[in-house]
């Protein structure tokens, strides 16, 4: 009989086989992932299946802290680690040290997915961006000092306005650290208030060489900026994600120094232009009110002002004229009238009669015109023309 | 007359003074006064184009200190 062992050792002798194994000490496998988990301890869980078998995987922290994407539930990745024992679990599993999507770019993916994630956070909204100073008094720029991009944006800056600030903040473009010296850059020029606008500049590169403006770090501190930011990364066809959340992408460094300052030139002529106008229109101006005014003194009343003066005192004149004739006339007829009716007045005064002879016999201050107004024992007055006597009537009319 | 606007506020300001005066249907008067009001803006604009003064700095972070000094890009 054979000698008995235990589980354990039966475990560890199978994981000694599979380690002496070259394939499975040393494995690339192409699939599907499934079923993934990233444990609180940063280890990722996951299984990779085909059609037909699956594989559990175990990619540790160390490891999986190196991926530029993240993995996920469907994504077809090939993977190269070794295959061993969990001897605690009693199965087999793989151990990825390295893991890239299949079929498309590492870096690619990690840009589509950083992308898909900051969009969904709203980073890149439109209504975030912050309008470039139309003439900012300083002009940071994020870049490297050596080669051609920080001297074609001094060139193009000091040619479109030739007494411009521009302060640099030299950073690495490229490598391990750039993303973060970038971000850093950022935060400090923001937290000094150092400029008005901040270009953030690379020459072009590969995808990889481009690779820090597609970092988190960079794209959230461009977020955060007070201060407007200006990419400019690459040539005009690389799109990175700094350039979705700056404010305003310019798709070359020499654009980028274009887009941040008008031609001051075209400044100057603008407002010179405008202080042309400007006199050239109140000289219209005065010399319109100018003619107006000499159109008035030629004017008739303005030339013979007192002839409308003469005019009316002629006309008063001859008012007063008419007025003195009117009453002359009324006073003469009204005269005449009067001698007239005193003619007749003589005629008829009863006096006249009276001085004639004849008498007035009254009664109670009434004329008596008839006998049969008069009864026996009236009182009646006589009136002659020197005076009047009472007389008593005896008898009566018959 | 002391101004506190943009630059880009003060050529707006301008522009539109301009126009009005070219309009020409204001009085006198007041025409004047948006005239003079004009040629300020117009020193102001000019005075602002002008402000600063040509400099190539270098931004330097000592542990979060700010400081500048003049940018010789030949050193790098």
């Amino acid at each position: 009989m054979q000698d008995i062992i235990s589980v354990s050792q039966l475990t560890r002798y199978i994981k000694k086989l599979f380690s002496y194994d070259s394939i499975l000490s040393n494995v690339s496998v192409i699939g599907e992932i499934s079923n993934f988990k990233l444990h609180s301890s940063g280890h990722m869980y996951f299984t990779l299946k085909d059609e037909y078998s699956v594989i559990r995987c175990v990619m540790f922290r160390s490891q999986n802290q190196m991926l530029k994407f993240k993995p996920k539930d469907g994504l077809k990745v090939i993977v190269r680690g070794y295959v061993s024992i969990y001897e605690q679990g009693g199965s087999y599993q793989l151990y990825p040290e390295y893991m890239e999507p299949a079929g498309m770019g590492n870096l690619y993916l990690a840009f589509e997915q950083l992308k898909q994630q900051l969009e969904k956070e709203g980073l890149f909204r439109p209504g975030l961006k912050k309008k470039i100073p139309y003439l900012p008094r300083s002009i940071a720029v994020v870049t490297s000092p050596t080669g051609a991009v920080i001297r074609d944006i001094i060139n193009v800056l000091f040619r479109r306005f030739p007494n411009a600030v521009l302060k640099l903040y030299p950073v690495q473009v490229q490598g391990e650290d750039a993303a973060r010296q970038i971000a850093r850059a950022l935060d400090f020029i923001n937290c000094h208030n150092a400029a008005d606008v901040i270009i953030i500049a690379r020459g072009g590169g590969s995808l990889e060489e481009l690779w820090p403006f597609n970092e988190e770090i960079v794209a959230r501190s461009i977020y955060k900026s007070r201060i407007p930011v200006i990419s400019a990364v690459g040539h005009e066809t690389d799109f990175s994600i700094a350039d979705f959340v700056a404010d305003l992408r310019a798709p070359t460094p020499s654009a980028a120094a274009e887009l941040v300052i008008p031609e001051k030139e075209v400044l100057v002529k603008t407002i010179m232009d405008l202080r042309l106008r400007l006199k050239k229109a109140l000289a219209n101006m005065v010399q319109c009110e100018r003619l107006r005014l000499e159109q008035l003194m030629k004017s008739p009343s303005m030339r013979h002002p007192l002839d409308k003066v003469n005019q009316k005192k002629l006309d008063l004149e001859n008012y007063k004229r008419s007025i003195a004739e009117a009453v002359r006339r009324k006073v003469e007829k009204e005269k005449s009238t009067l001698s007239v009716l005193c003619g007749k007045l003589d005629v008829l005064s009863p006096l006249t009669v009276l001085a004639r002879g004849y008498s007035i016999t009254m009664k109670e201050g009434n004329i008596i015109k008839s006998v049969k107004q008069v009864h026996n024992g009236d009182e009646l007055d006589i009136v002659f023309t020197d005076g009047k006597i009472r007389c008593l009537a005896e008898g009566e009319a018959e | 007359m002391e101004l506190n606007l943009s630059y880009e506020e003060a050529v707006k300001q301008l522009e539109e003074i301009v126009q009005l005066l070219e309009k020409g249907d204001i009085p006198l008067e007041k025409s004047l006064e948006l005239f003079q009001k004009g040629v300020a803006l117009s020193a102001y604009c000019t005075k602002k184009l002008d402000e600063t003064e040509k400099k190539i700095l270098k931004m330097i972070d000592e542990n979060s200190e700010y400081r500048e000094e003049p940018l010789s890009l030949e050193d790098e």
